[in-house]
């Protein structure tokens, strides 16, 4: 049967099972909005093409499924970039359908012409450029297939809008025939056989759990693997949640703010298992001295992060959660008791200093609150968060023990990221209730997506935690550039009146009695909700590893006080 | 050091720049590269000449990075292959017909050939390896070279040799020699 290209992406974009996409139409994708229409899509309107990425990003986190966002072409497409490079960041599936000019203008600075798929080269997984209606079908069939295959990540198609109206015959592909891109499954049995003996010779092991353990949906195999190994779990900022933090072995984040403990035992390992994590700078700290005594086995499944970084023993390419699972019938179990009593001795140590054993001082803090937020939600909402403080305060205590309910940009550290993203979780699960924990920088780069939620009714609750400053870069100043504040004290707008004009309900706290009632509130209608914590202006996230220092080298919170 | 890469790549728009902004991107140094047609004309081939001061570290990098490409079939390493390495330069040189049997004389010993005769120039074309080419360039120098172009390195393997495949398992390579990538550490 005859159809047109816009018809023909819809035919085989409802064939990949999206059901709701996020964008903004524009002169170039008029037809494919066109086209739409007859198709059971839910289109959800964004206030800004970077909102209908990070939407689409968020979507895909939540729901373990491809996300989808349109955008006209020129600025409509330019406007997406940091939400492609966030999802490129981080290997999240998005596939992303711009419209572009017609094929005989390209080249030609024809009005909204801009060279998206030169653009977006390096910040997607791949890219296509569509010229005629015949290769919409095959292009949109691949490029679903490489988002969410082998590492996911971006894919972005840039349909000419002659491609859009024109007729072809509509054959949907039955298979994806790539042979320039083949993942591989399975890791060698030889490679196997080696990481097993490391694994009998050690003493003191750690898992690292990074990203890809979601990205694999190996959850249950780390988990089996955890418990027959007695192998402690130390998790990634984007690895949060794959191992639940309320169980024994587990170590909570490591890295730069990681807990003291979990640093330490990666540095006085033996054996670490790298699980679908790429030894980002912002985890090891200086490579020089990283995990100096520890074997290492790294299970990826991109080659090219494989020594990228860290030079590991055994490098083990494949699926995550196919390794493990062939790896758990080859292992022994083991008890590594004094190990992980050593490792609790660090703890009870490292946990005297925690601001949680605070007594109230009439001022609000950030970790108080999202501790708040916890016990208010029983630990089940769906959190997002923007970049500085407040999002590592909220990896630090918001203790998740289920998956893909945690969206933070780790990899590009987007700022804007915590609304958007949160809307686009709420449409993985409308039962959900989302919260997006913000700072007062952050919330108001993507501000306008407010509407967004109101005109979707987006069940999602932001917490502003206003400091009236850019927390962390002001932190930063105060440690490391003797405290020159330069370009950090922030001016905001009044949120509630923002807040309301977006018709949204919102509430100032101020004080700490309004704490637990102002989110009891926020909790009890259906609809979104906004709380601006007014917070104590100069804390610091602790522990801290300098840029540049060793993993265990960490400033520690100063015993009393109020922070500094 | 210099490294020679062949890569196979799909002969489709663009995939010469989705290499090129590669190695960009990653911050490799490309010396020399030449794409052409190959027997199956679904499919480019690539000699890839790059500068990897940090050796089989940072081929093993080079080769992970290709694979990361969607178009990118196959990629080997030959630097240490028995092969066959080719480049081929046109070089015009001013002279009159007083020296034209100087430059001819010259071609005669690097199997050169002279491909363009005019009034107060010629052009030479020459086939070889690097070095021979060099060597010719710098006889020729005195003379008065105006103009040069060169193609860029290709090569081939010698006989049934491949190059060495870092990637066991990546599209469909044979899990041969594992302990290559174990061995790659910097």
């Amino acid at each position: 049967m005859k159809k047109t290209g816009a018809e023909i992406l819809w035919e085989c974009v409802v064939r990949e099972g999206v059901e709701v996409v996020f964008g903004y139409p524009g002169g170039a994708n008029m037809p494919i909005y066109d086209a739409m229409l007859s198709y059971p899509i839910h289109h959800v309107l964004v206030r800004h093409e970077q909102g209908a990425a990070h939407m689409a990003d968020g979507y895909a986190r939540a729901s373990g499924k491809v996300g989808m966002a349109l955008a006209t072409s020129g600025p409509g497409a330019t406007n997406l970039i940091t939400g492609i490079a966030t999802a490129m960041m981080d290997s999240v599936p998005v596939v992303f359908v711009t419209g572009q000019v017609a094929a005989h203008l390209i080249g030609g600075d024809a009005f909204q012409e801009v060279d998206v798929t030169g653009i977006t080269l390096p910040i997607t997984k791949h890219n296509y450029l569509v010229t005629r209606a015949d290769e919409i079908a095959e292009v949109v069939r691949e490029a679903f297939y490489i988002a969410r295959s082998g590492r996911p990540g971006p894919v972005l198609i840039d349909i000419c809008k002659n491609a859009q109206v024109e007729q072809c015959e509509f054959e949907y592909p039955r298979e994806v025939k790539l042979v320039g891109y083949q993942p591989v499954d399975h890791a060698p049995k030889e490679s196997l056989e080696h990481a097993v003996k490391l694994i009998e010779k050690a003493q003191r092991p750690v898992i690292l759990c990074g990203h890809g353990v979601l990205m694999s949906k190996a959850e249950e195999a780390l988990m089996n693997f955890a418990i027959k190994t007695q192998t402690p779990v130390a998790s990634t900022l984007l690895g949060l949640g794959a191992f639940p933090a309320s169980h024994e072995l587990s170590l909570g984040m490591m890295g730069m703010h990681g807990e003291v403990h979990t640093n330490l035992a990666i540095q006085n390992s033996d054996l670490i298992l790298a699980f679908g994590m790429r030894f980002d700078d912002r985890v090891t700290g200086t490579l020089k001295t990283y995990a100096p005594h520890a074997k290492k086995i790294h299970i990826e499944i991109d080659p090219s992060e494989v020594h990228k970084n860290v030079a590991v023993d055994v490098p083990l390419v494949g699926n995550l959660k196919t390794v493990i699972t062939d790896l758990i019938p080859m292992v022994d179990e083991y008890d590594h008791d004094e190990w992980k009593k050593q490792i609790s001795d660090w703890k009870a140590e490292g946990d005297s200093r925690s601001i949680m054993n605070w007594n109230p001082d009439g001022k609000l803090h950030v970790p108080h609150l999202v501790s708040d937020i916890w016990k208010a939600t029983g630990g089940n909402a769906v959190v997002t968060t923007d970049v500085g403080q407040h999002q590592m305060w909220t990896a630090q205590y918001y203790a998740l023990d289920r998956p893909n309910r945690w969206l933070t940009s780790g990899g590009a550290g987007t700022m804007g990221f915590g609304l958007p993203s949160a809307i686009g979780a709420w449409f993985a699960n409308k039962e959900e209730e989302v919260w997006a924990v913000a700072g007062d920088g952050g919330f108001q780069m993507t501000a306008a997506e407010l509407t967004t939620a109101v005109q979707e009714n987006a069940n999602v609750k932001v917490a502003i935690m206003n400091n009236s400053f850019l927390g962390m870069v002001r932190q930063w100043q105060e440690f490391f550039f003797e405290k020159r504040y330069s370009a950090v004290n922030m001016l905001s707008p009044n949120f509630v009146k923002l807040a309301e004009a977006h018709n949204v309900p919102a509430r100032r706290v101020t004080k700490l009695e309004e704490v637990e009632e102002a989110i009891a509130w926020a909790r009890s209608f259906k609809g979104p909700a906004v709380i601006e914590f007014v917070v104590e202006q100069e804390e610091a996230v602790y522990p801290m590893v300098p840029a540049g220092a060793a993993l265990d080298q960490m400033l520690q919170r100063p015993l009393k006080g109020s922070g500094d | 050091m210099n490294y020679t890469f062949i890569a196979l790549v799909e002969n489709k728009p663009g995939v010469l720049n989705r290499v090129a902004s590669l190695f960009r991107r990653r911050n490799f140094n490309i010396e020399s590269l030449a794409v052409g047609r190959t027997e199956k004309p679904e499919i480019s081939r690539m000699t890839v000449v790059v500068d990897c001061p940090n050796g089989d570290y940072d081929a093993h990098k080079i080769e992970a990075n290709l694979y990361k490409l969607v178009n990118v079939i196959d990629v080997q390493d030959v630097t240490h292959q028995p092969s066959v390495t080719r480049d081929l330069a046109l070089i015009k040189v001013m002279v009159g017909p007083e020296k034209r049997a100087e430059v001819n004389s010259l071609a005669e010993i690097f199997r050169a050939r002279i491909v363009d005769v005019a009034a107060d120039s010629v052009i030479v074309e020459i086939t070889g390896t690097e070095d021979k080419i060099e060597g010719m360039i710098e006889l020729l120098r005195p003379l008065g070279i105006v103009e040069m172009v060169r193609t860029g390195q290709v090569s081939m393997t010698r006989g049934v040799n491949d190059g060495v495949r870092r990637m066991p398992g990546v599209n469909g390579n044979r899990f041969e020699d594992l302990s290559e990538m174990a061995e790659m550490a910097p």
